[in-house]
Parts: C-alpha cells; structure tokens; sequence
C-alpha cells in the first residue's frame, strides 16, 4: 500500500501526460520473488492477533476504558499536560538558545557559567530536580528581590512554578547542546559574508546563523517535546494534576487501574502523534532554500495521487 | 584630497600560529582603480585582502582603507582595539565578493540584497526593494528576485552577490576569485558585470587567476608569492614583459 503511494509521485510526473506514448518500449521481467516477506508478514499478524486476544480477554473492563476516556477530570488533566510540557519546552528552548549561544561565545565568563548549567542540570536526575524545587522553601524560606518583591517560597512554589522551573531548566540544558550542534553546522562563510556586510556579532546570529541552524535544530526539538510529553508525567510527584495523575486518581478510587492506564496511554499517543504531523510542516518550512523543491505534504501527495488517476484515466 | 589612497599598506605581517603567510606587503590602491592581485595559491593574496575588511587581523604594520585603520584607533603613539560594533561600521563601506559566492540560502535573491541595507542602515523595505530591484537589473538578474540561491546556477549566484554587496553603497570593493568556483561557460557572465563596475568608477580590489581580464580592465597588477610583493606595475607590462624569475615561471603555467 505505501510503496504505491510513495512511487506514485516519484515516477510519474518525468513521464508526464505522455506516459502511455513513451518512444520506448519498456522491459517487461517477471519480477524478484520476496517470499521471506509473505513469511514473515504473516508472522507479525499472527503475533499481533494473540496479544489483541490476551488483552481482549484479560481482568480489563474495556467498557470502562470507553467511559473514562472523555471524563472531564481526564480532559482537563490531559489539558495540563500540554500546558506544562509547551510552557516548559519554551522555558527549555529559549534557555538553550541563550547557554548556547553563551557557551560559544568568546567570553570566557559566559562560557564557563553555560558549561556549569549544562553539567549539572544534565547530570542529576529530572525527579531528583523537580523533588529539589518542590522543597525550596527549606533553603530559601522567602524570595526576596529586595523593595521590587518579596513573598514566602512556598507560595511561590505553587505545583506549575515547580513542575515548570524543574522540567524547564532541566530540558534548556539539553537544548543549549542541541542549539549548539546545529549553529555550529552552519557554514563558516555564512558568518564571514554577513560580517562583510557590516552587520554585528548579534544580528548575524539572529538573522543568518539561527535561521540556517533551525533545519538541524528542528528534528532533535521535535524528539525531545514528544520526550517533554511524556517525561511531564512525572510532575504527578510535586502535586501537579496532570494526565497520568488525574488517571490514577479515578482508577485507584474505582479499583480501575489498568483500564485508566489505558485511557492515559491512549491520550498519549494522541498526543504524540498530533505532535509528530506538526514537526513534519515545521520542518518543511525550514527546508526553504536549502533543497530546490520543497517535498509536498501529506494533503498534496494526497491530491497528486488523485490527480494522477484522472491523468490515465482521460489518457485511455 | 585626491592624494589619499583608499588603501595603504605599510609592512603588513600576518601569521597563523607558526605560518607566516603575509611577510611585509607595501601597496597603495588609488581610487577609481582596478587593482588585481595574482599569484600562486598559498601566496597569501586572498589572506591580505581579508585583512583589508578586518575578516583577519593583521599581527604588524599598518593597514588603512580611505586614511582610517582597520580595526584600530591610534591614540598618540598608542593603538587601541575597535569594538564589535565599530568594526562593523567600517565594513559597511567595504563590499565583497567570495569565491564561494555564500548568499544566504534561506533568502530569496532580492532578500538577499536587501538584507544589509534593511538591518544595518536601518532603511526601510521599501527604499531597499527599490534599490535591490534597479541592482538586480544591473547583474541582469531583474527577472530572477523571487528566487532561492540553490534554484540559480553559479554564475547567477555571483552576480546576486554582487548585488548584495553593492546595496550598501561601498565606496570599495573586495574581489576573492569571484570566478574560481564557476564553470568556463558562465565566468564571462561574471566579468561583464565586474568590468561594468569598473567603467562606473568603483574602486576595486581583484584576486583573480583571469587574466585576460587583469590585462583588459586592471589599472595596476601586483605579483605575490610567499607572502611578499614579487612585482607590481601596469597589467599589460607585468604579464607581457615579467622582470621576475618567479613571476616569469608563473606566468607561464597559466597564460
């Protein structure tokens, strides 16, 4: 099914209209047999039929699973789902732009501070960060930002600013590295030209580097949100009602456990896929320039498959 | 007033680590002149003319473009560092061309050629699509604004890059074998612009190995080899009659 869709576009359009009037007559050869393939696809459906019946039959109530999939305690913790992994992937981003940015710079105070950041906050669990902002209060018993702000730590610390500052900081450190491999892809002589143009050091960045430096930022981002999803299930240990929370609490209470297990890796994938699609658009808009014809989306592919069908069928 | 050159040269030195490429260059560059510097690779042509826009640092002597130093400030017998930003203000006067053309791939070609007038001059879109427009005519690329730098072939890349360097208005321009990296067919291309800059009355620094264009349109050839100035005088004399055994046994290898 999916090798006819993806041949689809990639041989037909060189031959054009005239592809049942070819000046040449194509080789007819009876093709290579893959009987390895027929073997092991009926395998894999096998397999997959005797753990859909394991499920289907095993101490679960799918009904429940049905029921609870749209309760609203559900819905509004898949909501805080998303609000604190975007909320703390744009923390992490612009965080790792900035130690990115600071750790390649020529300034050794800027690059040593960023070489701390990284160093620490990637190397001590994400668990054992969120645990650490969740009893600062033991350290710093007021934030105090002298006549501007002053409030007790505790209620600053509410579960979002815990479950925010933990995740966040924690994923600017792998993004300042990520940030740092792609401005580092970008060629030298990108730099050097918009030097000679006069522009200064910050605006190279901002307008050259960055943008060239995106194409290679944006595949290993993409992976990390879908990561970010996932790992916000966490913050369910600092009091944050997120999904995987918000799940358990009704399974624990209804004795529905595996069912609301379910319902939780259900909006997951969701999630994640809804995500994925959204990574493909984002990277294809960065591709301009770089590759002559941009590759078309799914919903193009899509229409020039149906338009090929017309094609031969007015042909004939 | 009309004395001053726009670059003067005095016992340029420039080494990276223990590779001592420049070894003492003199020259002065007047203005309005085409100006081509030939020689071996590894003479360290293309070297000193990225000295010229402070893309590299000098390590002795003293370098000026129109009576300023590049990159420094002379304070009674002192020498003091430009800042970033200052350095940048004496690029803008500066434009040039590289062998590997390094347009902007993100931009289309008009965006390209508006990006400096836009961001650094600060003028205003308009002004500068104007500007980029008329410059595109002039490289005879008018038709071809919309388009990205890897849908245009070399040659077509180079003239957008001359364009991008002429939006700033400089008052030089540096050439670092803009041909080099071109196929036969579309160099001519490339020169018709540069010798139509040239007849315009731009001053212009050229690192080429054409050089039938060096004899055609340069006012003054230098030979370089090993970091210092074998010869220098009028194209035609240089490259018709060398003095030099080194520039004799150069010459011959590419004429």
């Amino acid at each position: 099914m999916t090798d006819k869709i993806e041949k689809g576009p990639a041989e037909n359009p060189p031959a054009g209209p005239g592809a049942s009037g070819l000046p040449y007559e194509a080789i007819k050869a009876i093709p290579v047999r893959h009987y390895g393939r027929w073997v092991s696809g009926v395998v894999v459906v096998a397999l997959l039929a005797w753990l859909g019946y394991a499920f289907a039959n095993g101490n679960v109530i799918w009904a429940t699973v049905r029921d609870k999939l749209f309760d609203p305690a559900v819905l509004s913790g898949l909501g805080n789902t998303v609000i604190i992994s975007v909320s703390a992937m744009a923390l992490g981003l612009v965080l790792g732009i900035v130690f990115a940015v600071m750790r390649l710079s020529k300034n050794p105070v800027t690059g040593a501070v960023s070489w701390l950041y990284i160093w620490f906050f990637r190397g001590t669990p994400v668990y054992v960060q969120l645990l650490v902002w969740f009893n600062l209060s033991l350290i710093f018993q007021y934030i105090n930002l002298g006549p501007i702000y002053k409030n007790e730590t505790v209620d600053v610390m509410t579960p979002f600013m815990v479950a925010l500052l933990g995740l966040g900081l924690n994923e600017g450190a792998y993004m300042a590295e990520i940030v740092r491999a792609g401005i580092q892809s970008v060629d030298e002589g990108q730099t050097e030209a918009a030097h000679a143009l006069g522009m200064p050091q910050t605006k190279t960045m901002r307008r050259i580097v960055l943008p060239q430096a995106m194409r290679v930022i944006i595949p290993p981002t993409g992976n990390e949100f879908i990561n970010m999803l996932k790992t916000s299930s966490l913050v369910s240990a600092v009091q944050y009602t997120e999904l995987l929370r918000a799940s358990s609490n009704i399974g624990n209470t209804a004795g529905a456990i595996m069912e609301m297990l379910f319902v939780a890796s259900f909006w997951y994938l969701a999630l994640t896929s809804v995500f994925s699609v959204g990574q493909y658009y984002l990277e294809r808009r960065f591709a301009r320039g770089s590759t002559r014809n941009l590759p078309p989306t799914p919903f193009q592919r899509l229409k020039a498959n149906l338009n090929m069908f017309r094609r031969t069928e007015v042909a004939r | 007033m009309t004395a001053q050159p726009m670059v003067k040269a005095e016992g340029v030195h420039k080494s990276y680590g223990a590779a001592h490429i420049l070894r003492g260059i003199d020259l002065e560059v007047a203005p309005r002149e085409v100006f081509c510097l030939v020689g071996p690779s590894g003479s360290g042509k293309s070297t000193f003319l990225r000295c010229i826009n402070h893309l590299e640092r000098i390590n002795s002597g003293r370098l000026s473009v129109d009576g300023e130093l590049v990159g420094y400030r002379q304070k009674g017998d002192k020498l003091y560092e430009l800042k970033d930003s200052e350095v940048a203000a004496q690029r803008r006067e500066i434009g040039m061309v590289f062998q590997r053309f390094n347009l902007f791939p993100h931009m289309t070609a008009i965006e390209n050629v508006m990006e400096a007038p836009v961001m650094v001059k600060g003028e205003s879109k308009a002004v500068a699509r104007e500007r980029a427009v008329r410059l595109l005519d002039r490289v005879g690329l008018g038709d071809k604004g919309g388009n990205y730098p890897s849908q245009l072939s070399g040659g077509q890349q180079q003239r957008v890059a001359i364009a991008r360097a002429l939006a700033m208005e400089p008052k030089l321009m540096l050439f670092d074998e803009p041909t080099s990296a071109l196929d036969p067919e579309l160099v001519g291309d490339v020169l018709d612009v540069m010798r139509d800059l040239a007849e315009s009355g731009m001053t212009m620094i050229v690192v080429t190995h054409e050089m039938g264009f060096a004899r055609e349109v340069g006012d003054n050839l230098v030979f370089m080899d090993g970091g210092v100035v074998v010869e220098s005088g009028h194209p035609r004399e240089v490259l018709g009659n060398p003095q030099h055994e080194r520039t004799k046994a150069f010459l011959s290898k590419v004429l």
